[in-house]
């Protein structure tokens, strides 16, 4: 068995000397599950009603299930008001449909008291998770970093866990440290004692990274975060479609998700805090609906969470955001979409790297891809790779996937790659037309 | 936008284009990028009493900013200035997506084989690359 650990490699974008090993696969065990059996794509409309579509782009935005549009129609059908301003019944009952789902969420990702009730309070609305993260990196962040602390991120940030911290960082004099991966990447234990030390006020990290598919030790660097008196925030945009969520195990202090990559509707976020330390954090929106009392000069916010939420919210996308979880965790189950996912991405991995002309970028091992692959074709741009694969039905994501300096950073062509990213309703069909499709670029330039 | 990497014209001025190279001795030359695509080119013109004599391009990017360049400097070779501009302009406007008549079309020559693009808004950055560039040199 190789050792995963000692793998060196430095050959992000040379696959000639990429390892894929069928015997260390077996000594890490098959995925199990049949992948040509799809239970799943009839509950969503839009690829039952398009089978000539592979949809393999669901790192940017998961599709819907019939169950969650539905919600949608029916709490303007029959729930429709504007949820707390409201004294008659429909208000109260849009009241409570929004608040069911906060609890919901708290108790999804572990937010409950020593009596396992749901700290529903600790759980924000907003529009998506940039939104959750400028929440806490412009309301929170300014009370505790001084000239010459450090902020600590890692290089596969997205840009909403990335921007927001330049900006803070320029305005309060803070620097900000990156942390480094192995090429294959993996945040070492010395790396996270050599960035995390007693200049560190705040570490914010993608719980997995959008473009390399690899899962953050989260738990390890909220510890070096606690022991330095550090905070620690997680972007979970990634990680909540494809696996249970618990801020205790995380250690968490922060964490932000959006609802559209986990089957929810679009333009709703979720920014989870600690109840302390959301109610140190100013809003950064003001105005209706997040006051307690206001005078000529003056404004009283309301309590944590709805300071935070100023004007109207998209309440019924908040309660289809509920029936999404309850879809995905319910209905389908984490363990399945584990199991699917890393049989989908198993065998793309394995049909991929018998094609000369694919560059896997990332790591070589298939269970180190929490559903993304991303990649090249030699000499092809991989905007002119997307374009063509659309012609085939096929969709997939070309560019710099909001982490422009990870792709700097991998020394990557054009700045620029192609990201395949499965969901648990993908099959065995749809990575097969992705390759014909791989084979049909190629011949395109290639003749 | 299907038949643009099955037309043998746009995929010959892609794979070999015949005006991608250093020039001698430019008059102007201008650098043009697109930052979310990682397309980078330097346009260099040779102008002499108001026309373009020579057109040339350096750098990388996807097949789609290539072949725009190739086509974009083989058909200003030998126009004026104006005319350059002319169509500049002509192109700019049928990617944008606005009616052009069966004359602009004509003035276009190879060029309107890009006019498809407009439908692809992610990839009308690429098409436009060269022209921009060269908006930008002619307006200095």
């Amino acid at each position: 068995m190789i050792d995963t650990e000692n793998v060196t490699c430095d050959t992000c974008t040379a696959p000639s000397e990429f390892i894929f090993d069928a015997s260390d696969e077996i000594s890490r065990g098959w995925p199990r599950v049949d992948i040509d059996i799809n239970p799943f794509k009839g509950d969503f409309p839009l690829l039952s009603q398009h089978p000539e579509i592979a949809f393999l782009d669901s790192g940017a935005t998961a599709q819907r299930p019939a169950c969650v549009l539905e919600a949608q129609k029916r709490f303007y059908e029959t729930m429709n008001a504007n949820p707390l301003r409201g004294l008659y019944s429909l208000s109260v009952e849009a009241t409570e449909a929004i608040a069911r789902v906060r609890a919901q969420i708290a108790g999804l990702i572990g937010a409950v008291d020593e009596r396992g009730r749901a700290r529903a309070n600790e759980i924000v609305f907003c529009r998506n998770a940039s939104e959750a993260l400028n929440i806490v990196a412009k309301g929170f962040a300014p009370h505790v970093l001084e000239p010459g602390d450090e902020v600590v991120i890692s290089i596969m940030e997205h840009h909403s866990n990335l921007i927001p911290w330049q900006q803070v960082c320029r305005e309060t004099g803070a620097k900000l440290v990156y942390l480094y991966p192995t090429k294959t990447g993996r945040i070492t234990d010395e790396e996270i004692a050599a960035k995390i030390g007693s200049k560190t006020k705040i570490v914010s990290c993608g719980h997995i990274s959008n473009v390399l598919g690899v899962e953050n030790p989260i738990a390890k660097l909220a510890a070096a975060a606690h022991a330095n008196g550090a905070y620690m925030v997680v972007d979970a945009a990634q990680s909540i479609p494809h696996m249970a969520l618990d801020v205790n195990a995380l250690d968490a202090d922060f964490l932000a998700f959006s609802a559209h990559k986990a089957l929810g509707p679009m333009g709703v976020g979720v920014l989870w805090g600690r109840h302390e330390l959301l109610d140190a954090t100013d809003p950064v929106y003001t105005g209706g609906e997040m006051i307690d009392s206001v005078t000529e000069q003056d404004a009283v916010w309301a309590p944590v969470p709805e300071k935070f939420e100023a004007g109207t919210q998209d309440a019924a996308g908040i309660y289809a955001t509920g029936t999404a979880l309850d879809y995905l965790v319910d209905r389908v189950g984490y363990e399945t979409v584990r199991e699917r996912e890393a049989a989908l991405v198993h065998y793309a991995m394995s049909r991929m790297v018998e094609l000369p002309y694919v560059d896997i970028i990332g790591s070589i091992y298939w269970d180190q891809h929490h559903g993304a692959i991303s990649f090249n074709v030699r000499g092809i741009h991989p905007h002119d790779v997307a374009s063509i694969m659309d012609m085939d039905g096929v969709c997939i994501r070309a560019g710099h996937h909001c982490a422009q300096p990870l792709l700097t950073w991998l020394g990557v062509e054009n700045l620029a790659c192609c990201r395949l990213s499965v969901a648990f309703y993908n099959d065995k069909h749809d990575i097969d037309q992705f390759i014909e499709s791989l084979d049909h670029v190629w011949h395109v330039f290639n003749g | 936008m299907g038949n643009l990497y099955t037309s043998t014209t746009f995929m010959e001025h892609s794979s070999h284009p015949d005006y991608k190279y250093e020039m001698a001795a430019p008059t102007h030359t201008h650098d043009g990028i697109n930052p979310s695509c990682g397309d980078e080119l330097t346009l260099s013109l040779r102008v002499e009493d108001g026309v373009v004599e020579e057109a040339a391009f350096t750098g990388h990017g996807c097949a789609i900013s290539q072949a725009s360049a190739d086509i974009m400097a083989e058909l200003i070779t030998g126009e004026s200035v104006e005319e350059a501009k002319r169509l500049s302009a002509l192109f700019l406007a049928m990617i944008r997506g606005e009616e052009l008549s069966e004359d602009d079309f004509e003035d276009l020559d190879e060029a309107a084989q890009l006019k498809d693009i407009s439908h692809m808004p992610a990839r009308v950055k690429c098409a436009e690359l060269a022209w921009r560039t060269l908006d930008g040199m002619l307006a200095e």
